[in-house]
């Protein structure tokens, strides 16, 4: 079921102040992706890192139609998540430092940014693992009689294991109110989707589960998104019915800190094409045209980001790396009780 | 004291935990409209409905991710595995996602859960349905594993597990389902980490676990009968293991015999012989000697499917030697 629907820029969607929320939400994530790049360079950050340039109307659309005690559950690559969902900048970047400030102590890193006031359940490491826990945490939901909804973030290579298969079938099975989202951002690493997938719509991939509605979207939009995502929620919320949304878009970066942008897997020119349908500049084009921002405005809310993440930056810095004790802490709950 | 079975004193523990708690369900194939396929689930889907005794598809790296999730947020699901076999197809999610969800959560997801089935060769099941996996588990941080060997240590070790705020592993015995003890109707728990004596001499120790612990407990009967009086450790619990308990025996008996279902290499048993080289290194009057399955997969045919497992005959023959009476 094709739903790419698109604005025409003359009806923005929204008020003038959710709009500037909604752009503001993308360009702190553009940003604070800028400066761990740079951290990273410097040695700052160590390990596995994935970053979002490139991708934030997907996490910024979905997130901002949610409801706080609705829950979200991601991938590796889980920065921009985190900070559409609220997560602190400073408590990110920390975490990324490995300082025992950072949202999960300086126990997870990268990969694994967890809040549990903010029902973020993490950034999961193994590709395909964390969706059968996205199943789970639907199953608890509807066990307790809730009306809230789980959102699982999935990059499109996901779409190919076992335990998205079995995942949905029993979301299907069971009516659990799941929001499938696949970030198809067409690259699993290195492999093209097409040379991965046996299907070249992926969200036809709920055709396979009797009562799932599937539909793609264009991703660089953000109001496509929010659009779908509300339709998306009312099935997943009122239905208790899970849904699979492929959400289609680009991301600027290699796949981890160590490829190249570009010349191996992508060309050039492609990367080129795809940055004409920033997701930023779109919404910020949008919003100029109607009279929602100036470009004053937009060099203060610069500036302003530019004070977050270097704030961010120097709270990481500063704070302590975990004690020698807490190697040992957090294996087991105490139970000696 | 009633004398019920291994099987139904798994199925009271259940009961009375689900009684106990609203949050305790229990998932996994055949569990409720077929009362489970070695039936310790009897009963439950009648009591407590379908929505807290959980039929899945066949389809375990599924349900036990479903099973972690549920977890996360605050219920306390037990996931049954057919047997332990199968579970190898979701490893991931006890591997990758129960033992390390606190950890790299930094203390904020605990995971209250279980996951239990039965273990090990049971009679003629040949290869893929006869391994024993107590070494793979016990070897993740983050993971309890227990072994009960007994009707009242199944019963008090699965209400621990339940109770418990961290993923615990149950390992049941298929061939020990029918076995009879005795088993208090009052509430209790048998704590996880402890051993138990389960029989006292001076001559020699066996430390087990699991269903090993009926060989070694035939064995020192058969002992006995000839004068060696033999101590029986039973681990119960394999991680974490009850090392002073262990060295407690060994420096009694200065003898040890390790017996274990699994293969020799890398098994618990080299664990519990490390233990003891380190702590009882001048207690001992002769080398430890293991018992424990041959190293290779486990064959069909009767005769060699005999010859590949530890017993009886082979744990009575340790004994002696490690007495010097052979």
């Amino acid at each position: 079921m094709a739903a790419k629907k698109r604005t025409d820029g003359k009806h923005l969607p929204g008020d003038a102040a959710l709009r500037r929320e909604l752009l503001h939400t993308m360009l702190l994530q553009r940003r604070f992706e800028e400066k761990v790049g740079e951290a990273y360079a410097l040695g700052k950050i160590g390990g596995f890192c994935h970053l979002y340039i490139g991708q934030e109307g997907v996490s910024t659309g979905v997130i901002s139609m949610l409801r706080p005690d609705d829950y979200i559950i991601t991938t590796y690559r889980d920065h921009g998540q985190a900070l559409a969902r609220g997560m602190t900048p400073r408590s990110i970047m920390a975490e990324l430092f490995g300082r025992v400030d950072g949202c999960s102590r300086g126990k997870g890193g990268s990969m694994h940014l967890f809040d549990r006031n903010l029902n973020f359940l993490g950034g999961h490491g193994i590709v395909g693992g964390h969706v059968p826990i996205a199943a789970g945490v639907g199953f608890a939901i509807k066990y307790r009689g809730g009306d809230q909804v789980i959102a699982c973030f999935m990059g499109e290579s996901v779409v190919n294991t076992g335990a998205f298969h079995e995942a949905l079938n029993m979301a299907a099975l069971w009516k659990l109110p799941c929001l499938f989202i696949i970030e198809n951002n067409k690259y699993g690493m290195g492999t093209a989707v097409e040379r991965a997938a046996a299907i070249k719509d992926l969200s036809r991939r709920s055709d396979a589960y009797d009562g799932m509605h599937g539909e793609y979207v264009d991703g660089q939009d953000v109001f496509a998104v929010r659009e779908s995502m509300e339709r998306s929620l009312e099935t997943a919320r009122r239905e208790s019915k899970p849904v699979l949304l492929e959400i289609r878009t680009y991301r600027y970066m290699g796949h981890s800190m160590s490829d190249a942008v570009s010349g191996t897997y992508r060309t050039k020119a492609e990367l080129d094409e795809y940055l004409k349908r920033d997701p930023i500049n779109l919404l910020k084009a949008r919003m100029y045209e109607a009279g929602d921002l100036t470009e004053s405005d937009f060099a203060a809310m610069e500036q302003e980001i530019k004070t977050i993440c270097q704030d961010a930056w120097d709270f990481a810095d500063a704070s302590p790396e975990p004690s020698i004790e807490a190697l040992h802490e957090d294996v087991l709950v105490d139970t000696t009780s | 004291m009633p004398i019920i079975t291994y099987r139904e004193a798994l199925n009271q523990a259940l009961r009375e935990e689900m009684q106990r708690d609203d949050r305790v369900f229990l998932m996994g194939e055949e569990v409720a409209v077929y009362n489970g396929a070695y039936k310790v689930s009897k009963g439950l889907l009648e009591e407590f409905g379908e929505m807290r005794v959980v039929d899945t598809p066949i389809t375990e790296l599924g349900f036990a991710g479903v099973g972690v999730g549920a977890a996360m947020v605050g219920l306390r699901p037990v996931v049954e595995f057919m047997t332990w076999n199968f579970a190898l197809l979701a490893i991931d999610q006890i591997v990758n996602a129960a033992a390390k969800m606190l950890y790299m959560s930094g203390g904020q997801y605990p995971m209250p859960m279980v996951f239990r089935g039965p273990n090990g060769a049971a009679l003629q099941l040949s290869a893929q349905h006869s391994q024993a996996f107590e070494s793979w588990l016990a070897h993740i941080p983050g993971l309890k594993v227990v072994t009960p060997g007994t009707p009242y240590d199944a019963k008090g070790l699965l209400k621990a597990a339940i109770r418990d705020d961290n993923p615990v592993i149950v390992l049941e015995g298929e061939m020990l389902y029918n076995t009879k003890g005795e088993v208090p109707t009052e509430d209790y728990i048998v704590p996880i980490g402890k051993a138990d004596l389960k029989r006292e001499g001076d001559h020699c120790s066996i430390i087990t676990s699991g269903k090993m612990v009926l060989v070694a407990m035939n064995a020192a009967d058969q002992l006995a009968k000839e004068g060696i009086r033999v101590d029986v450790v039973d681990l119960r619990t394999v991680r974490p293991m009850d090392r002073e308990a262990i060295v407690a025996s060994v420096r009694k008996t200065n003898r040890a015999v390790v017996l274990e279902e699994g293969w020799e290499l890398a098994g618990i048993g080299a664990q519990i012989v490390d233990y003891i080289q380190r702590d009882c290194f001048d207690d001992l009057d002769a080398p430890v000697i293991r018992v424990h399955q041959t190293d290779v997969p486990m064959p069909y045919a009767k005769a060699i499917e005999k010859a590949a497992k530890p017993d009886l005959a082979k744990t009575i023959a340790a004994v002696k030697k490690v007495m010097y009476l052979n």
